[in-house]
């Protein structure tokens, strides 16, 4: 059962976006451009050199993690809407760790990762905690925390992190002690690729792990299909709601530290990072699953990256990409349409083969 | 005689499991013909061929001789096919002649006073008393369902399929859903009747079209045929309605329940200063009317609901505060009132499922690490031990097994724990015969083995089937405890009732 589940998602997620960028390819005919010109300068301007490949990654990156956090909340049947917020705080935890932590490489990488992922954690347990004791609604609560989050970020950068020149943004880290790396900087050419591709790789298998092979990961996902059962087997779930808001919490928490000390240094105020809410929709098209949110991810990275070129080459604006991201999430969305049809595929390759087995084994016997 | 329905040859496969095994079902103008079967037998499929909800991948359907194809319900409606479903499907808000007439406005202005005319005759006509203006929701189950039936006649529907149609019904009611149904034969209209109770079968069909495991295995004269007869055709073994139970000795006491005081949902007292012991070797069965505490009580011993006051003690221990899993570890098993609610995770495979209460504990796990080749080998000898059936073994979903497998399912998690204490609510609820016959004997044997079972059920039978001694419930209080062997129905009957047994006995 579970692969046919497994190729059905992925399926699903094909079709949407297949459809999705035919839906953006009649909008760019609609307005009068040519829809494979402007494809071509999408893609083209994700993938024509070293260079764009890097960033389309390093986009992906930060995508990833905040799928990852979002579909892990959604194992447990909690929806993180609170990503941004909580990439906000793990950032900002990055960003003073960068600017006042001085440690040898192989321990200055652990001790922020550990940093922005605690930030984060904690971001996340206090809505957990009051879904838990409470019954606040997760979706409301982290919607609160977004915006806790969004104002002490524009009172404290400017009270302790302000830069040289702007108001509006804290002072950039030093090379140094960012999460780029001369080895991947020149692989790639240039660019915003860090490390944070390994972070980012590593949450993949380890959620991954944690969600299949282990009592938590078994735990986790009892109470999100149905903890009326889960209660019953003598599973706690107020202890497992707030474990997984604290796990989603720290890897938006980290998707904050690849954001803004690695892509890149600096910390504006008076910005909700967008990439904390597109990470619902990597989850979604990614059937909430690691593997998915992997592919996902890397997708909505490259249309992220490229359509500042498509937009320097032709007249299709970039707004158009986001249509494209919005219209397969709609897809995705109405995916019981999908899987419906492609039941159906399913079903009438199998009787055309049934038949014609039928027909042999006829023909068979009459020969003898 | 002429056939109204004729499905000849019918088969259906699903993956891993053939539904219908060239099943022919041959409906007579005129008469009541049940379709009796297991579980999982294939009866449902049958109706949903019928009903075109699915395609069968082989044979023929005849409807007054012509054949002819059915792809969706409004093919089947248009053939004068109309099905009475288990779930209704009335709006609430809506009246009897707004819900009748839902789907089949003729014109764009409503002309709701012919229609009620209309409706009032037909319910008149076949004895069905319903009030066209009353509004569903200050309705009983009983007449829901008769305005079920009457949409049907509304759209002029000749053969009528009831699936299950009693389940739901107070005996009373289901005394009435008889007399109708005789009411609509004699009127001419055919009737498929799907159930695996005996008795409604004896009471009212005239033919029996038995199927097991998908096959069909014969059709049988009502009348000739005996009950028990029936049921080994249908079960393939003869069955036994008396439960075999010899005599125990009882032990030392398991559980004791002293003074408790249990509130509910709403904040009232659901289980008022309840006391009660159970043995090591005894049934204890709980009698009541549905919503008597039960329920509270249950919840209370198993620790999903918090207690008021009174103490709970198990083998001597006092667990009044135990959390969930330690009561779990302490020894109690329990068989959940509602399966999809509590006993499953339906979208869990039925591997994971058996080991639901246990996966933490080596040798499911080791140091937070599942360890699945075990996990697996654990379902599958519960599911050979416990007869299982599904389609693609334990990897199956539990959402897509029967309801008697599900029930089995969880039986058999609970029994291969070995609890001191099992504590079965409702059991064998909606499963047919031969599972309930399984079911129950697994039970005595838990008793037999020198532990206690606590027996939850509204059915009677069952109660004093299974029973050593009863304890009957009524508003939350004990009303008494009574051995099975010197009480009756008629005594227990009444104080379910709130008398109490001396007065009942006199």
């Amino acid at each position: 059962m579970s692969t046919k589940v497994k190729s059905n998602a992925f399926l699903v997620a094909i079709s949407a976006v297949i459809l999705g960028l035919i839906a953006g390819g009649l909008l760019m005919m609609a307005i009068g451009s040519n829809p494979f010109e402007g494809f071509y300068y999408l893609f083209r301007g994700g993938l024509m050199s070293m260079e764009r490949v890097g960033n389309t990654i390093a986009t992906a990156i930060t995508l990833m993690l905040v799928g990852l956090s979002v579909a892990f909340a959604f194992k447990t049947g909690l929806f993180n809407i609170g990503a941004s917020g909580q990439m906000l705080i793990g950032g900002l935890a990055a960003t003073l760790v960068a600017h006042y932590v001085f440690l040898p490489r192989v321990i200055y990488i652990p001790v922020i990762i550990l940093a922005a992922f605690a930030a984060g954690a904690l971001w996340g347990v206090i809505p957990g905690f009051l879904k838990a004791k409470f019954n606040v609604h997760e979706v409301v609560a982290t919607i609160m925390m977004n915006w806790i989050a969004y104002w002490s970020i524009y009172y404290f950068i400017p009270a302790y992190l302000k830069g040289p020149s702007l108001e509006t943004e804290s002072r950039s880290i030093a090379i140094e002690q960012s999460l780029r790396s001369d080895w991947l900087t020149d692989f790639f050419g240039g660019g915003y690729i860090n490390l944070g591709i390994f972070v980012a790789v590593v949450a993949v298998i380890v959620v991954k792990y944690v969600l299949d092979k282990t009592t938590l990961g078994f735990e986790l996902k009892a109470v999100g299909s149905n903890r009326f059962c889960a209660e019953y087997a003598g599973i706690k779930v107020n202890r497992n709601v707030i474990i997984s808001m604290m796990i989603a919490g720290g890897l938006a928490g980290l998707a904050g530290m690849t954001f803004y000390t690695g892509y890149s240094r600096n910390i504006q105020i008076g910005v909700l990072p967008s990439m904390g809410f597109d990470g619902i929709a990597v989850a979604l098209l990614g059937a909430s699953n690691p593997i998915g949110v992997f592919f996902s991810a890397l997708f909505f990275g490259l249309l992220q990256s490229g359509k500042g070129f498509m937009n320097a080459m032709t007249d299709v604006p970039p707004e158009i990409a986001d249509t494209i991201i919005a219209t397969i999430i709609y897809f995705t969305a109405t995916s019981v349409l999908f899987s419906r049809f492609w039941d159906k595929v399913g079903k009438r390759k199998k009787e055309r083969n049934d038949a014609r087995t039928a027909k042999a084994e006829a023909q068979e016997s009459d020969h003898e | 005689m002429s056939h109204v329905i004729e499905m000849l040859n019918i088969r259906k496969e699903f993956p891993g499991i053939v539904a219908n095994d060239d099943i022919t079902l041959q409906v007579e103008k005129g008469e009541i013909h049940a379709i009796l079967g297991e579980n999982g037998a294939g009866k449902s499929t049958l109706m949903s061929i019928l009903f075109g909800l699915y395609h069968p991948d082989r044979g023929i359907i005849k409807v007054k001789g012509k054949e002819v194809k059915i792809t969706n319900p409004n093919d089947a409606n248009d053939l004068g096919i109309g099905m009475v479903h288990q779930h209704f499907q009335l709006v609430q808000n809506f009246t009897v002649t707004e819900n009748i007439i839902l789907g089949k406005e003729s014109h764009f202005i409503l002309d709701r006073k012919s229609a009620a005319k209309k409706i009032k005759a037909l319910s008149e006509q076949y004895g069905l008393k319903i009030d066209p203006n009353s509004v569903i929701e200050d309705i009983t189950v009983g007449m829901q369902q008769r305005v079920e039936i009457l949409k049907m006649l509304y759209r002029d529907a000749e053969i009528l399929i009831f699936d299950e149609p009693t389940a739901v019904l107070t005996p009373q009611e289901i005394e009435e859903l008889m007399q109708i149904m005789r009411n609509l034969v004699k009127e001419g209209k055919s009737i498929i009747l799907i159930t695996h109770k005996l008795d409604e079968i004896k009471a009212v069909a005239s033919r029996c079209t038995i199927i097991r495991r998908g096959k069909m295995i014969g059709i049988v004269d009502v009348a000739t045929t005996s009950q028990a007869e029936m049921a080994s055709m249908m079960v393939g073994r003869p069955v036994s309605f008396k439960v075999e139970k010899g005599e125990v000795e009882v032990g030392s006491p398991v559980l004791e329940i002293s003074h408790l005081n249990v509130l509910n949902v709403k904040k009232y007292f659901a289980v008022k200063d309840f006391s009660l012991t159970v043995s090591r070797g005894e049934i204890v069965g709980i009698a009541g009317v549905d919503g008597n505490g039960q329920s509270e009580l249950v919840e209370a011993i198993t620790g999903l609901r918090p207690i008021e006051s009174g103490t709970l003690t198990f083998n001597g221990k006092d667990m009044t505060h135990y959390s969930i899993r330690e009561r779990n570890e302490a020894g109690i098993g329990h068989i959940p009132e509602d399966r999809q609610k509590r006993g499953l995770v339906m979208e869990s495979s039925i591997s994971d499922n058996m080991v639901i209460k246990e996966y933490y504990r080596e040798p499911f796990s080791k140091n937070g690490v599942l360890r699945q080749q075990v996990i697996d080998k654990h379902a599958e000898e519960i599911c050979e031990a416990f007869d299982v059936r599904s389609g693609e073994g334990i990897f199956s979903h539990a959402g897509k097994l029967s309801g008697g497998n599900q029930q089995k399912a969880i039986v058999g998690r609970e029994m291969v724990l070995e609890p001191d204490l099992i504590i079965a609510v409702q059991p064998t609820r909606g499963l047919d015969v031969g599972a309930i016959e399984y079911i129950h004997k697994r039970l005595v044997e838990h008793r037999n083995k020198g532990k206690a079972v606590l027996l939850v059920s509204f059915e009677l039978d069952e109660i004093f089937n299974l029973s050593d001694r009863i304890a009957v419930m009524n508003s939350g209080e004990l009303i008494d405890v009574v051995y099975t062997q010197q009480t009756n129905e008629d005594q227990v009957g009444l104080m379910m009732a709130g008398v109490k047994s001396k007065e009942a006995s006199v």
